[in-house]
Formats: structure tokens, C-alpha cells, sequence
């Protein structure tokens, strides 16, 4: 059970000596215990007392960062079994599999799909992270020259597949970046633990059940090893749903300390054909997993996974923002008409697309208001005509636009008069549909 | 050490409710666990899928799904026919898109006439969807639910603005509320409260929470449901024990993304048909008793998806 502040206190020289950089000691203990300071911060503890409040003071599921620092994936980290609970932290990390015997085209093809499929979505790049590089002809110099390749050629973070003898020579050899070695089992524990300890890779552990991870990742966290991710492999989606459920809520619960690190699943384990696959790793990216091996990447199917990824792990407290600034739509020109609306994302997506549908030539200005809409924003005071004139000032778009017509949205007519003064009498202010919807028909009456 | 060391402890289940008559009737809801948890509760009844049929030719609908239904689009009767016959509808949602005051604004007798007509030609059960303008659908629906009496129609979207035109023809015909509210688990228990007093009987209502497309606000609808799944379940509140209706289908296939010609996205039949199935999945992992689809093989993956989580 995660120490409180006052538990935690007791650990402590309570000497309020100010060396960690708290005034006091019980004010040390509270911000440990809300994971603001790290325990190395105090160094006046002994190392048996440093190592315990470590493992007592530890969140309930470690945070595995793999990769470097130009392709960072970081999975795990979660304290809640429901979004809206608080939020979901580290989206599930994304990889494509890769065989050293495949034929040279198709691992070219592979690469460069795992280059090329990115999405810009509200300032953000949708992606898959992830190489998973496995050993199927048994020939050390085959893998070897396929995981020369993947890094070569991409950024990706590395997933390391193949019997011992396979990964070893690779694992030592890949210092620069961290990788995921996979997997140790009952049957290659002890050296797979040997190598994860001398490489400082991280080590997948497969288990056939919940229980007998637990186990073998306790024993691995006892020999020192701290970055593990959990494979129950479940067999079918039914199972994995369940596992990865019983691993997250056991985890949190804190009643099973080998369960307290993200999970890998392999979905072409269990689908027929691409578009089956894409459907169960749409099934775990909601419940619980923390990285998906996929076996191939195709737009049709990458991209409406990497959306449902980007709406599950979007923080509730803080919705999407779009940036400041004017867009235009359907090649505007000087006549056009200048659109005005909030930064929240989902109002910029529904208004920006009525306004293409329409297929009328417009511009749209999105005005900072910290991501509220338009009626919150304006509820709050940071949408009004003052704020609205002073932007469009700044934006100096009234040097593009011969005929100066700006629309403000329906539901803040209100704010008319004011945009009126603030902009002067060159401006033409019109009030513009309460609901998207009716922009096209609005904006072919102009 | 087992999984029952941590199993949730459920209070409440949700409602049961029959929707349509006869052979063919389906009865949804009735869980007493999260969705799909099946290890630790009961699902006595699959969701479902309805497919989606307008009362007039669709006029903004992608290529990918026009070209499956071919002219059959032109008739709701004949598209009705071939979604069973073809694609083994097990429910239809009609929508009455004509309804629409600022589109075609059909009058209320040819709409009646064209339900009429589907439900004659069909036995399975049926959805009546409204045009979204709560005037008129006040009149509408409620012209449908007195000529279509033992039909158990599922009607909707019946909202704040308009339930109580609506209710008593519904009460004393016999059909199912779709109660719908904007993604808030609130105003849903507020409506259902206002049509329980009414008289509604809690075995003819649904909620619709309104749906976010993905990309768009799917994680709106995603959560309240799952708040109201946890407040059902685990707190037995009784006001959010209903069956979740989602009206999914017209919101994936209006985005520029289920359309646009891109390399990058792929196909745009299959994007558009994993955007639907995966958006349906999210849903159903939400707990949606129904969801509405339109890609045939969209509905077969979800479906085959559905069989194998509660075998």
C-alpha cells in the first residue's frame, strides 16, 4: 500500500536540515507521498532505508520508457481503471512487426510505411513508435543486418523478438537506445534476467497466466531488474480482456506487487486477417495495454486505430487545443468572409468542417480561450468583443481583405456592438448560425 | 492468488427491454457487470446492431456505401428487403430524414405512409429515427406511434423539448423512448426520471447519449457512458439502469475523414469501414445495448467481434 505522508515521516533523520530543499522534513514526507520529489532527494538516509521507502513509496504501475531521446515511448504509469476517474497518462505504444524472414521487399515496405503513416491532428503527430525486429531463420548475421536496417532507416523504438542466442550479441551491442527484450519465460528466465541486467534493456516477461507473472516478475524484480512489461498471452480476446483487466485492477489494488508494469499484446496471435487485428488492438488500446505488436501497417487500419488512441488517452481535464491563428478554407481571396470561433478543438473541427463542406471560400479565425467553447468561453469573459477586436488586430488580417465582413458565432450575438468599437466602422460585423450545421446555408445567403 | 481476490461487487443490473413483436422481437440489456466482463457477472442478452435506411435517397453519402445498396437506396421498402436478404439485418433503424424542415420537410402523412409500409414489408424489429428538429418530430413520432399500435417501434430522438407530446401516444401504443440528451449523464437521469412520472414504464425506455464521432468527441460519449454503467452497477441507481441506444452510423460517415481521397489513410472503403467498426466496438465496450451501423462488413466484423466476447 502506497505510504502516506506521515508514515513516510517516520523514515526520516527529522533533522528539518533543508538539504532536499523542503523546510522540513514532514513537509519532505507529504510532497514524497504525492510523488512531487523523488527519495534520492534526501541524502542523509541510509541505503537500506532509501531502498525501502523506494519500493513503498513506488506508483502502482511503473513507467517503462523505451527508445531515445528523438523517439521517447514511455507506457505505463496508470493509477485509475476509468478515464474519467482522472485520466489515462501513457497511450498505448504502437509497434509493427518485422521478420528476418521476410522477403526484402515486404521489410522494405513495412519500413517505409512505419515512416510515411503519421497524422497531424490538432497540433499533435499520430504514429505508430514501435519495431518489433524478430528472429525466424535462426541466423544470427540475418538478424543482425534487420535490426542494422531498422535503425538506420527509422527512429523507432526497438522490440527486440528471438530466442536468447538471437538477441544477446544485438542486445549488447545497442547501447544508444533503450529496447524491449522479449521474452523471458520459465524456461530462459535466469539468463534472460542475466542479459536485461547487463544490457539495461528493458525485459518482457511471458506468463501463461496472471499468477505466474506475478511470480516471475517478482522474482525479477528481486535480482535487481526494474523495467518489465507483462505478456499473459491470453490466447483469444476474451482471455485478454480479462487478463488485462485482473493485471490493472490487481496492480492498483496493490495486491500483487509482480503485476505493477504495463502489458504487451500481440493481436495477430488472434485474428485471421488485418482488418479482424485492427479490430482487437481496438479492443485492448481502451482496456489496459500497454504496447501492441500489429503485423502490419495499412493506412485503412492505422489510422482509425491511432484515432481511437488519441480520443481514449486525451486528458479529460485538458481538452484539445487547437493553435491561434487564421485558416483558410476553399482558397479565400479578398471578398471573403472572416469566420470567427474558440481554440477548443472540438468546436474547431465542427465548425472547420461545415465550413469545407459548404465549399464557399472563407477564412476562420481561432481565438485563444484556453480551450473553453464558445458559450463556456464567453460565459467565463474570454470571448468577448474586446478579445475577439484585439486579435483580429494582431493578426493584421485586414490587410488581406478588401471587403472586411466578420462573423461572430450565433449563440455569442451579444457580443456584436462590442466587436463593432473595438474593430471600427471598416468592419462589417455579421452574427453567424447558433449551430454549425446551418454554416453552408449562412454562408451562401452572405 | 486469483482474480476473484479483486471482482467487483455489483448492486444493480440494467432494465430489460423487448424491442419489437412476434418471432423476431429481440431483448436487450438485463447485464449485472461491466461490459463484457463475463467473469465476473451475467450478459443474458447480446447487444445488437441495427442498420440504418432513410426514408429518401441519402444525399451525401460516401461512394463506398451507395455502390453496396445500389438502387435499392431510391425505396426504403426494397432497401429494407435487402438488408435482411443480403446482409441479415437482425434490427433496422428508418430514418426519416425527409422530416426536415430546411431539407425536403416530406408532410407528416407520406412519412407516416413510408413507415408503414417498411414495417409491413419486415418482421424484425424497428426503429423509427426522427429528423432532429423537436418540433416536428413531436408530431411526427407521435402520428407514427398511434397508426403503428403493437408494433413495440423503438421511437426517437425524444428529448426534453418534446417528450411530453410525445409520451401518451407512445404509452398507450405500446412503443419503446428513445431518450435522448448532450452527453450528460445528468440531464439523462433527469429525463428519465421526468418520463418515468410521465408513465413511461421503465421497460419501454432507452438512452441515447448522443454520440462524438472518432476524432471527434467519441471520448465524450465513451465516459458518460461509463459513468453511468458504474453508477448503475456498482451504486444501483436505478435512474441510469436503462439500455444505451447510439445513433452512431451518420456520425462517422459525415466526417471529411470516412471520405477523403488520401494514400496516406489507405482505401477509403476500408478506412471507412474500420472507422465505423472500431468507433461500434468503443461504444459497445461502453456498454451500448444498440448501435447503429450502415457497412455491411463493418457489421459482420462487429458482430463476429460481439459472438466471440460472449461465447
Amino acid at each position: 500500500m502506497a505510504l502516506s505522508g506521515i508514515q513516510i515521516y517516520k523514515y526520516l533523520p527529522k533533522t528539518n536540515c533543508k538539504d532536499c530543499g523542503f523546510p522540513t522534513c514532514l513537509a519532505f514526507a507529504m510532497n514524497l507521498a504525492a510523488g512531487k520529489v523523488d527519495v534520492s532527494a534526501c541524502i542523509h538516509l541510509t541505503e537500506q532505508i532509501k531502498t525501502e521507502l523506494e519500493v513503498a513509496t513506488a506508483p502502482p504501475i511503473r513507467t517503462v520508457v523505451l527508445g531515445n531521446k528523438d523517439n521517447q515511448v514511455s507506457v505505463g504509469g496508470e493509477t485509475v481503471l476509468f478515464r474519467h476517474e482522472k485520466t489515462f497518462f501513457n497511450k498505448t505504444g504502437v509497434a509493427v512487426l518485422i521478420a528476418d524472414n521476410e522477403p526484402d521487399e515486404a521489410i522494405d515496405g513495412k519500413i517505409e510505411r512505419f515512416n510515411h503513416l503519421r497524422y497531424e491532428r490538432a497540433g499533435q503527430e499520430l504514429r505508430a513508435e514501435l519495431v518489433a525486429v524478430q528472429s525466424k531463420t535462426g541466423d544470427p548475421s540475418k538478424y543482425k543486418s534487420l535490426v542494422n536496417k531498422v535503425t538506420t532507416k527509422t527512429d523507432a523504438a526497438l522490440i527486440l523478438m528471438g530466442s536468447i542466442d538471437m538477441i544477446s550479441p544485438i542486445a549488447m551491442g545497442f547501447q544508444n537506445s533503450k529496447a524491449l527484450l522479449c521474452s523471458a519465460h520459465a524456461d530462459n528466465f535466469d539468463e534472460m534476467v542475466n542479459l536485461a541486467k547487463e544490457s539495461g534493456h528493458a525485459l518482457a516477461i511471458k506468463g501463461k497466466s496472471p499468477d505466474e507473472l506475478n511470480l516471475l516478475a517478482e522474482k525479477a524484480a528481486s535480482a535487481g531488474i526494474k523495467d518489465i512489461i507483462l505478456d499473459p498471452s491470453s490466447g483469444d480476446i476474451s482471455k485478454a480482456l480479462e487478463d488485462q483487466i485482473t493485471i490493472r485492477r490487481l496492480a492498483l489494488a496493490h495486491k500483487a506487487k509482480g503485476l505493477g508494469y504495463p502489458t504487451i499484446v500481440f493481436p495477430y496471435e488472434m485474428a485471421n486477417d488485418l482488418m479482424e487485428e485492427t479490430i482487437l488492438a481496438a479492443t485492448i488500446i481502451p482496456k489496459y495495454a500497454g504496447l501492441l505488436v500489429l503485423s502490419d501497417l495499412q493506412g485503412h487500419s492505422l489510422f482509425p486505430l491511432l484515432l481511437q488512441r488519441m480520443n481514449i488517452f486525451t486528458d479529460p481535464q485538458r481538452p484539445m487545443r487547437t493553435d491561434e491563428g487564421v485558416y483558410p478554407f476553399n482558397n479565400p481571396g479578398p471578398e471573403s468572409p472572416l469566420l470567427v470561433t474558440t481554440n477548443f478543438s472540438l468546436t474547431y473541427f465542427i465548425v472547420s468542417a461545415e465550413i469545407e463542406n459548404s465549399k464557399m471560400p472563407a477564412y476562420l479565425a481561432v481565438v485563444d480561450t484556453e480551450g473553453l467553447s464558445v458559450l463556456t468561453s464567453w460565459a467565463a469573459g474570454k470571448f468577448d468583443g474586446e478579445i475577439v477586436g484585439s486579435m483580429i488586430k494582431k493578426l493584421k488580417i485586414e490587410d488581406q481583405l478588401h471587403k472586411k465582413v466578420i462573423v461572430v458565432p450565433g449563440l455569442v450575438a451579444v457580443i456584436r456592438g462590442e466587436l463593432e468599437e473595438e474593430l471600427g466602422n471598416q468592419w462589417i460585423v455579421k452574427v453567424g448560425p447558433k449551430e454549425a450545421i446551418h454554416i453552408p446555408a449562412f454562408l451562401k445567403s452572405l | 492468488m486469483s482474480i476473484d481476490v479483486y471482482k467487483e461487487k455489483y448492486i444493480g443490473s440494467i432494465n430489460e427491454v423487448v424491442l419489437g413483436a412476434g418471432v423476431k422481437s429481440l431483448r436487450i440489456g438485463g447485464q449485472s457487470c461491466y461490459p463484457f466482463y463475463l467473469f465476473e457477472g451475467k450478459m443474458p442478452n447480446p447487444p445488437r446492431i441495427a442498420m440504418e435506411i432513410l426514408d429518401s435517397t441519402p444525399d451525401n453519402w460516401p461512394d463506398a456505401l451507395m455502390q453496396i445498396y445500389g438502387g435499392e437506396v431510391d425505396n426504403p421498402i426494397s432497401w429494407a428487403r435487402k438488408c435482411i436478404s443480403d446482409f441479415n439485418a437482425e434490427m433496422i433503424q428508418l430514418t426519416l430524414i425527409g422530416g426536415d424542415p430546411n431539407g425536403k420537410n416530406r408532410p407528416v402523412g407520406d412519412l407516416i405512409s413510408t413507415v408503414k409500409e417498411v414495417i409491413e414489408t419486415v418482421d424484425i424489429p424497428i426503429v423509427v429515427w426522427g429528423c432532429g428538429n423537436a418540433e416536428r418530430d413531436a408530431e411526427i413520432l407521435s402520428r407514427i406511434a398511434e397508426t403503428c399500435t403493437g408494433k413495440s417501434l423503438l421511437l426517437g430522438p425524444i428529448e426534453e423539448k418534446n417528450y411530453k407530446q410525445i409520451s401518451p401516444s407512445l404509452i398507450s401504443n405500446g412503443h419503446i423512448a428513445i431518450l435522448s440528451t448532450p452527453i450528460d449523464v445528468n440531464l439523462s437521469k433527469q429525463l428519465n426520471i421526468l418520463a418515468g412520472n410521465i408513465g413511461i414504464p421503465d421497460e419501454k425506455i432507452v438512452n441515447d447519449p448522443t454520440i462524438g464521432a472518432l476524432g471527434y468527441g467519441l471520448e465524450y460519449t465513451y465516459s458518460v457512458m461509463e459513468r453511468g454503467m458504474q453508477a448503475a452497477l456498482v451504486q444501483n441507481d436505478e435512474k441510469l439502469q436503462y439500455p444505451i441506444y447510439c445513433n452512431m452510423a451518420v456520425e462517422i460517415w459525415k466526417t471529411k475523414e470516412a471520405k477523403a481521397v488520401d494514400e496516406r489513410m489507405g482505401d477509403v472503403e476500408k478506412r471507412g469501414m474500420l472507422m465505423e467498426a472500431v468507433s461500434a466496438i468503443t461504444l459497445f465496450l461502453a456498454g451500448a445495448g444498440v448501435v447503429v451501423m450502415r457497412h455491411p462488413k463493418a457489421i459482420s466484423l462487429v458482430k463476429t467481434w460481439i459472438e466471440k466476447l460472449i461465447k
